[in-house]
C-alpha cells in the first residue's frame, strides 16, 4: 500500500510537484501517467525518501519509507535502469542486492532466470548492455527482496513489445497475488493494458485519477454534422445546449447523441453524421494533458 | 508519525561493510586499481634491493618501500568508492535499500579500513620475500626484525591516507576533482609552507605531507603526535564532517 498525501516539491520559486494526493490499494497496478517533465520521477523519488519534499508526506505499507528498516524487503524500487556501474556485471549486482537485504545467494540466479537474463547475458558488464536489457536487471533487483510494493518509473522504456507484453503479464500476476504496484509511464497505451486505476499528472499537479471506467464517465459529447450547419446551430441553440465548432469540420456538442439527434430532428435539419465523441481515454490523456504549462484545476469530484 | 517496520531488520553494518568492501572490488576499474597497488608493492623491492646500503636493507626498510605505492594509491580507492556511487549513479540502489546515508558512510570507511590492513599485511609479506630474496642474492645485510609499533604505525598510515580519500570524495562527488584536489591541496599547502616563511609555523602544523611523514619513520614523539592530530583535523575530519553533511543533504537523482 502506497499512500502519497498533499507531496510538494519546490525548486527556487518553481514547484515541481503540486499537492499531489493519491493512493495505491494492495492487490492493484496503479498507472501513473503524465507527460515527459510532468513530476512523476520527482514525486517517486519523494515516495522513496530519496529527495526530500518541501511539504507533505507519503507512506508506504503504513510507515514512511526511510523508517523502514530494511526497505529491501517490502518496496522494490526501479527509478533508473542506467543507473548502474558500467564495470559491475549483471549477476554481480543482483548478488550485492541480496546481500544487503539479507536474502539468500540463491536469489540472483533465480531472478536472472525469472527476467529472461542468459547466463551469458548475466556474466556481461551492465556496460554493454541495451535498455531493454537494464530494465530487465533493474526489475530483477527490485524483486530480490521479495517485496510487496513495486514502484517503478517508465519501466517499459526501451524493451520491446514482446518485452512490454512479459512485464505486463509479471505486474499483473505480483497484483493478482496481493501486491501493489505503482508504475509510471508518458505513454497511456504502455500502461492502459494492465492498469486498474490511473493517476494523471500534469505540471506537477493531480489532474485526474480513478479507475478507467470513473475517468471515462465524463460527460456525454456527440459529434455531429450536418448537410446546413446553420440550421443545426439554430436547433441546438434553441434546444439550449452547448457547442462549439470542430477543426475537422462537424459540431462538437455538451450533450448525449439522443438528445442532439432529437434537436436536430425537430428543425428538420439533415444530419451526416452522429456519433459519440472520444477516443477512449487516450483522448481523455491528451486533454488532461495539452495544456501542461497552465494546467486547469484538477476535476476532482468524480474522478477519485 | 511513528510507525516504523522493523521485520526484517535492518543490515548490521558488517553487513554493510563487507558490502561496501566488495564494491570496491568487484568492478573492472576497482579490480585495477588493486593489481595497480599491489604492482607497486612489488615494484619497490628491486629498487631498494639495487639502490640501498647493504646494511640498511632490513625487513622493516623493505615493507615501508612496499608501502610508498599503497599510500599514494590506496586513497583513490577510497575516492572511487564514494564518488564511483555519484559518477555511476549507483547511489540510487545503495540509498535505496539503505536509507540511513551515514552508515553507507561508515561502512565505506571501514571496508577501507580493512584494505588498508590487507596492504599492510601483503607489504609485510612482499618485505619478507624481498629479504630472503636480499638474502639469496647476498645483496642483504639488514636486520630481519619487525617491530611491532613499525607496523602500527604504517598500518594507521594507511587508515588515515584511505579515510581521507573517503572524506575528499564525499566532499566533492566528482571522481577527477576529488583526486585531483586530494593530491593538490595538501601539495599546495606544503609548497606555501615552504615558500612563505611567516607559515613556515602553522604550516608544520597542518601539513599532512610533513606530519604523516613520521608516521613511517621508527619512533614518534609526542610532538609529532600533536602535530599529526592538528594537521588530520584539517584535512580529514574537516572534509568529512562538510561531506557527510553533504551526504545526508543531497538529492538523490
Amino acid at each position: 500500500m502506497i499512500d502519497v498525501d498533499r507531496l510538494t516539491k519546490r525548486y527556487g520559486d518553481v514547484a515541481a510537484v503540486r499537492d499531489v494526493t493519491f493512493r495505491c490499494e494492495p492487490g492493484t497496478v496503479t498507472g501513473f501517467l503524465g507527460p515527459n517533465g510532468a513530476g512523476k520521477s520527482t514525486t517517486m523519488r519523494m515516495i522513496c525518501g530519496l529527495t526530500p519534499p518541501s511539504s507533505g508526506s507519503a507512506t508506504v505499507r503504513g510507515v514512511p519509507y526511510r523508517r523502514i528498516a530494511n526497505p529491501g524487503r517490502h518496496v522494490g524500487v526501479l527509478l533508473d535502469p542506467a543507473a548502474q556501474h558500467a564495470g559491475r556485471t549483471g549477476r554481480e549486482v543482483l548478488a550485492l542486492t541480496a546481500q544487503v537485504t539479507g536474502m539468500p545467494k540463491e536469489r540472483a540466479g533465480e531472478l536472472l532466470a525469472l527476467v529472461g537474463l542468459s547466463e551469458k547475458a548475466a556474466g556481461r558488464r551492465v556496460g554493454g548492455y541495451s535498455l531493454g536489457m537494464r530494465q530487465r536487471l533493474g526489475l530483477a533487483q527490485a524483486l530480490v527482496g521479495d517485496p510487496a510494493v513495486l514502484i517503478l518509473d517508465e519501466p517499459a522504456n526501451g524493451l520491446d513489445p514482446e518485452g512490454i507484453h512479459w512485464m505486463r503479464g509479471l505486474l499483473r500476476g505480483f497484483a493478482d497475488r496481493g501486491g501493489t504496484v505503482l508504475l509510471s509511464s508518458h505513454l497511456l497505451l504502455e500502461v492502459e493494458a494492465v492498469a486498474d486505476r490511473f493517476v494523471v499528472i500534469a505540471g506537477g499537479r493531480v489532474a485526474a485519477r480513478g479507475t478507467k471506467q470513473e475517468l471515462l464517465a465524463a460527460p456525454d459529447r456527440t459529434v455531429v454534422r450536418a448537410l446546413d450547419p446553420g440550421r443545426l446551430e439554430e436547433a441546438l441553440a434553441a434546444a439550449g445546449l452547448r457547442y462549439s465548432a470542430r477543426a475537422e469540420g462537424g459540431l462538437a456538442v455538451e450533450a448525449g447523441a439522443e438528445v442532439v439527434g432529437r434537436a436536430a430532428a425537430s428543425s428538420g435539419a439533415v444530419l451526416l453524421e452522429l456519433r459519440a465523441s472520444g477516443g477512449g481515454l487516450e483522448e481523455l490523456f491528451l486533454s488532461l494533458t495539452a495544456d501542461a504549462a497552465a494546467p486547469a484545476p484538477a476535476p476532482e469530484g468524480a474522478l477519485r | 508519525m511513528t510507525a516504523v517496520l522493523t521485520a526484517p531488520p535492518r543490515p548490521t553494518l558488517g553487513r554493510l561493510t563487507a558490502v561496501e568492501l566488495r564494491k570496491m572490488v568487484d568492478t573492472r576499474a576497482g579490480r585495477w586499481l588493486l593489481v595497480l597497488i599491489a604492482l607497486s608493492a612489488v615494484a619497490m623491492m628491486p629498487v631498494v634491493l639495487y639502490a640501498a646500503p647493504a646494511d640498511e636493507q632490513s625487513l622493516g626498510q623493505l615493507f615501508a618501500a612496499s608501502q610508498i605505492g599503497v599510500s599514494l594509491l590506496l586513497p583513490v580507492l577510497g575516492i572511487m568508492s564514494v564518488t564511483s556511487e555519484w559518477s555511476q549513479r549507483t547511489a540510487l540502489a545503495t540509498f535505496t535499500l539503505v536509507p540511513e546515508r551515514s552508515r553507507i558512510l561508515t561502512a565505506k570507511l571501514l571496508g577501507g579500513a580493512c584494505l588498508a590492513g590487507a596492504f599492510v599485511a601483503a607489504g609485510i609479506a612482499v618485505g619478507f620475500l624481498g629479504r630472503v630474496a636480499g638474502a639469496a642474492l647476498g645483496r642483504s645485510t639488514g636486520s630481519w626484525s619487525l617491530p611491532l609499533p613499525v607496523a602500527g604505525t604504517m598500518l594507521l598510515f594507511a587508515v588515515i591516507m584511505v579515510s581521507m580519500g573517503v572524506a575528499f570524495g564525499m566532499l566533492f562527488m566528482n571522481p577527477p576533482l576529488a583526486i585531483v584536489l586530494y593530491f593538490l591541496l595538501p601539495t599546495l599547502w606544503t609548497t606555501l609552507g615552504q615558500m612563505v616563511p611567516r607559515l613556515e609555523g602553522p604550516a608544520r602544523w597542518l601539513d599532512t605531507n610533513r606530519a604523516l611523514d613520521t608516521l613511517t619513520d621508527p619512533g614518534v614523539t609526542a610532538t609529532e603526535w600533536a602535530r599529526i592530530a592538528t594537521s588530520l583535523a584539517v584535512w580529514l575530519l574537516v572534509p568529512l564532517a562538510a561531506g557527510t553533511v553533504r551526504l545526508v543533504r543531497r538529492e538523490v537523482k
